[in-house]
Formats: C-alpha cells, structure tokens, sequence
C-alpha cells in the first residue's frame, strides 16, 4: 500500500506547489493521475518515489511510515521504487554507455551476479537490439533512450514503478512497446504502478483507475481560509 | 533553399568577391590555429629547454667570472652576464625549471584541494556548503599576496613552503567553479535515478558528478600554472621565496634591478620575457581547451 496523506511540497524559497493532497495506491494496482502541467503532479510523484522531502504530510509504504527521503531513507526503501522520468535525455548520465546506464543500479547496490547476462536479458525485453547497448545517450534517439531509462527502472525489481510522464515524447508504436514492458512486469511480479500523464486516453486504457489532480485536495484545503 | 541560391549565384559572382569572401573564413580560421600552434610550440620549447638543457649542457650556471661581468648580450653569452659574470642564458633556465617546478606542483594542488572542498561542498549541500562557502570567502578576503607571505614567513626558505603557500592561497577559485558546477549537475535527474537506484552520496559525487566536473577543473588547473609562477616570482622578488643562490626568475629580476638603474637591461628582461612567453602561450592553449568543452560559455575562466 503506497499511502500519501495531506502532503504539502515546495521548492525552497517559494509558496508550496501544493497543498494537503492525498493518494493511495493499493498493491498490485495501477493508478493514473491526470492534470495539467504546472499542478504540481510530478513533485507528488518525486515525493512518493522518496525523492522530494515533503514540507508536510506522512507517506506510508506498505504499512511502515516513511520518516526520510532520498540518501537517508533506507537502501531497501529507494530500490523498492522504479522511477521513470519524463526527459531521457536528462535522465540518463551522459558519460555511461546505455549498457552502464542499465547496470548502474546494479553495480550501486553491490550485485554485480551475472550482471552482463541480466542486462542483456532486460534490453532484449525493453527493444533494445543491436549494438545500441554499447552506445552512449547522444548516439540514440529519444525513444531508445528512454527504453534503456525504463530498464534501468525495471532492474532491481522494484515493487512499485513511478512512470511520470514516462511517453510524454514519444511516438505512439514507443509508446506501446513501452506501456507493454511494464504492463508484462506487473502481470510478472504483481508490482503497483503510479503512472502520471495528462493524456486521458492513454491513461484510461493503461490504468485501472485514473484520478483527477483536482479530486486529490483534500476539501478543507480548498475552503477559502488563507 | 538557401543552399540552392548560393548555388546558382555562385558562377555568376564576380571572382574578387568570391575571394574575399574565402580568404575571410581562411583568416578566421587561421587565426585560430595561428594561436593555437604558436602557443603548442612555445610551451613545448618551453617544457623540452626546462627538461632536456640541464642534463645535456653540462655547464655550470653558478660559475663566477668576475672578468666577464655584466657583458652586453653577444655570441659566446646570448642573453649577457649578470653582475658576477654567470651566464644569464643558463641562469634563466634553471630559473624557468624552478619557477615551473613550483608553478605546477601548487597548480596540481591547489586543483586537488579545491577540486575536493568544491565537491563535497556542492554535493552534500545544504548547511555543508553554506558553513564551507563561507570559510571560502573569508579566506579571500585576505589578498593573497599577504596570505601568502604569511604562510612562507613560517617556515625555512625553499622550494616546498612556496609550493605551499601558492597552493593554499589559490585553491578558492577552483574550489567556487567545482562547487558551482557540481551544483547544476545535483539537480539533473540522472542523479534522481541514481539515488532511486540505491546509489550512496559517495557513488554519486565519484560515478556522476566529479566526472562532469573534471573538465573544467582540468582547465583551471593549467591556467593556475602561470598564475602560480606570477606568485612564486612575486614572492623572490620580495625575497621571501627561494633562497638568493638559487636561480629562479623572481630572484634573477630581483637582484638585476641595480644594474638596470645603471642602463644594463638584459639581467632584467631575458628573465622577465621567461616569465611572460610561457604564460601568453598557456594561456592560448587554454583558451582553445576552453572554446572546445565550452564553446557557449567563453567569459567564464579567465587568467
């Protein structure tokens, strides 16, 4: 169970983004949250992958409560989080070949068993055919890239996925081929997935249940009492 | 489109304007390698005169002869004699080996130091890097002409308390661009993907961001190498550097200065053209390094 209760986020040195907002996430459940750019829903994501320290508000993974985030929260706790960003470019480090890129979290946690073998295994799953794993991100397009991010995501088998915004600039065959990785993963090992997105379409059709930004505030936060 | 029209204009241009238009991208780009190649032959004379002329000319640049003493450049003594009769020629390249030995020597460290403290302060952020900033700014708040003659009045002159206090005055600058660099690569999301993906604080300053720094850190460290000799000369002139027996360029300026008041110039430019050519040629190569990694960026490091 990924459980955010009344959480407000910011960036230092400005008003929160948001305020009071609440999600759960059952396991094994695919949620989609819809709203417009700005909203504040991929601050929410970045707090729910253990990335973003809330101003306010718990977050409770699987019953235990979150009490920190990012380097301080438990090795166990960040690895349960596959984490796909929007950008690829931006995303991925730009010294590491795409091979490096996948292995990374690997080779950070100290697995380093048949490593080439399982990299080469989850390229093959994710589409990446060829000589294209010993090329660095400025050598690949857009979409290659970000079907080595979503490996890089899947290699540590996370419970959770946090996909934001994952096909934003994507063709629809990537999109497919990507949506497909994941919807495999999950069938595979059950895991729960927080996929953020504004584009309705896709997100009614991959989710089981998509939610709106603006249903998540919680009403008291939107009585006009500041 | 544009590349059509240039094509069909082409033949009917005249052939002076055509010229023109060549020989000013040729002047343009010749410049550049005009620059470049000036300043990789200059500091390459430079290195091979400061490696290979000591162990293969064996004369002794201490020798006195008080007959020959403050001669005029000539065949036998290109560069003239200083006031005892000892070679200027020679004497400026030890010189040039000692000022370039303690010139790279605190470059190296100061980039180390400075590469280090930038570093941690960038990466770990937050009160880290606030506490460290500021001991950063109030260390150059002190010039550091005076910070440096405080740490070399401490200890016995020589060669190693130079090196020293060149270093430990000099590692601000790298310490601020590594620090701000670090910075702007922390907030990329590959370093989000790198903490999700269970990496520590030490994988990702070693594995993420040193390595996107080094570069510009590489590039301040040679353009500290001429600035180190500058201060290494200043501090000889003041006297307080190396010894006065030994060559370095500082103390052969310093101890011309006598014989210039009385109209002999060559003790004091030949070592004061030594400490000049090779920092105009250091700071060529830096330049083209710089245009290379960062064409965008130009004004950023400057000597």
């Amino acid at each position: 169970m990924l459980d955010l209760r009344a959480v407000t986020a910011g960036y230092p040195g400005h008003p929160p983004v948001f305020r009071d907002v609440s999600l759960t996430v059952a396991p094994g459940e695919s949620a989609g949250l819809l709203g417009p750019s700005g909203c504040g829903k991929s601050t929410l994501a970045r707090v729910a992958a253990l990335l973003h320290r809330p101003d306010a508000g718990t977050l409770h993974l699987d019953g235990e409560r979150i009490r920190h985030w990012r380097h301080r929260a438990p090795r166990a706790q960040r690895t349960a989080f596959g984490v796909v960003f929007q950008q690829p470019r931006l995303s991925a480090d730009p010294r590491l070949t795409l091979a490096d890129l996948v292995a990374e979290p690997l080779r950070a946690t100290g697995d380093r068993e048949h490593l080439g073998e399982r990299v080469a295994a989850l390229a093959a799953r994710v589409g990446l055919t060829g000589d294209l794993l010993s090329r660095r991100p400025h050598e690949v397009s857009d979409g290659q890239l970000q079907r080595a991010c979503l490996a890089r995501a899947l290699v540590l088998r996370p419970r959770w996925l946090v996909c934001d915004e994952m096909t934003a600039m994507l063709d629809a065959s990537t999109t497919a081929a990507l949506v497909g990785v994941v919807e495999e993963y999950r069938a595979e090992t059950g895991a729960g997935l927080l996929a953020v997105g504004h584009d309705r379409v896709l997100l009614d059709r991959w989710c089981d249940r998509t939610v709106e930004w603006s249903s998540l505030i919680t009403p008291a936060a939107q009585a006009p009492a500041r | 489109m544009a590349e059509t029209t240039v094509e069909k204009t082409a033949p009917r241009e005249s052939g002076a304007a055509r010229a023109a238009w060549r020989s000013r991208t040729g002047t343009r780009r010749s410049t550049r390698t005009l620059r470049l190649y000036t300043s990789v032959v200059l500091t390459g004379v430079t290195v091979l005169a400061v490696l290979v002329v000591p162990p293969l000319v064996q004369l002794d640049q201490q020798a006195v002869d008080l007959a020959a003493k403050l001669r005029p450049p000539s065949a036998a003594h290109p560069f003239g004699t200083d006031d005892v009769g000892r070679d200027l020629l020679l004497r400026c390249v030890y010189g040039l080996r000692v000022s370039l030995l303690v010139g790279v020597a605190a470059a190296l460290t100061a980039t180390v130091v400075g590469t280090a403290v930038g570093a941690t302060a960038g990466a770990l952020g937050g009160w880290v890097d606030r506490a460290v900033m500021r001991v950063v700014d109030a260390f150059s708040s002190v010039p550091h002409l005076l910070l440096g003659v405080f740490i070399v009045a401490m200890f016995r002159p020589g060669v190693w308390p130079v090196v020293a206090s060149v270093a430990l005055t000099h590692w601000l600058s790298t310490a601020r661009i590594v620090r701000a660099e670090v910075l702007s690569l922390r907030a990329r999301p590959y370093v989000d993907a790198a903490v999700s993906g269970g990496a520590s604080r030490w994988r990702v300053a070693v594995r993420h961001l040193l390595p996107g720094v080094l570069p510009q850190a590489a590039l301040a460290a040679v353009l500290m190498v001429p600035h180190a000799m500058w201060h290494e000369s200043a501090l000889s002139f003041l006297g307080l550097g190396l010894p006065t027996h030994m060559a370095s360029l500082g103390n052969l300026i310093q101890s011309a200065r006598g014989s210039l008041l009385a109209g002999q110039w060559w003790p004091t430019l030949f070592p004061g053209l030594f400490i000049i050519v090779p920092t105009l040629a250091v700071a060529g190569l830096a330049g083209v390094w710089r245009e290379r990694i960062n064409p965008r960026r130009r004004s950023e490091l400057m000597l």
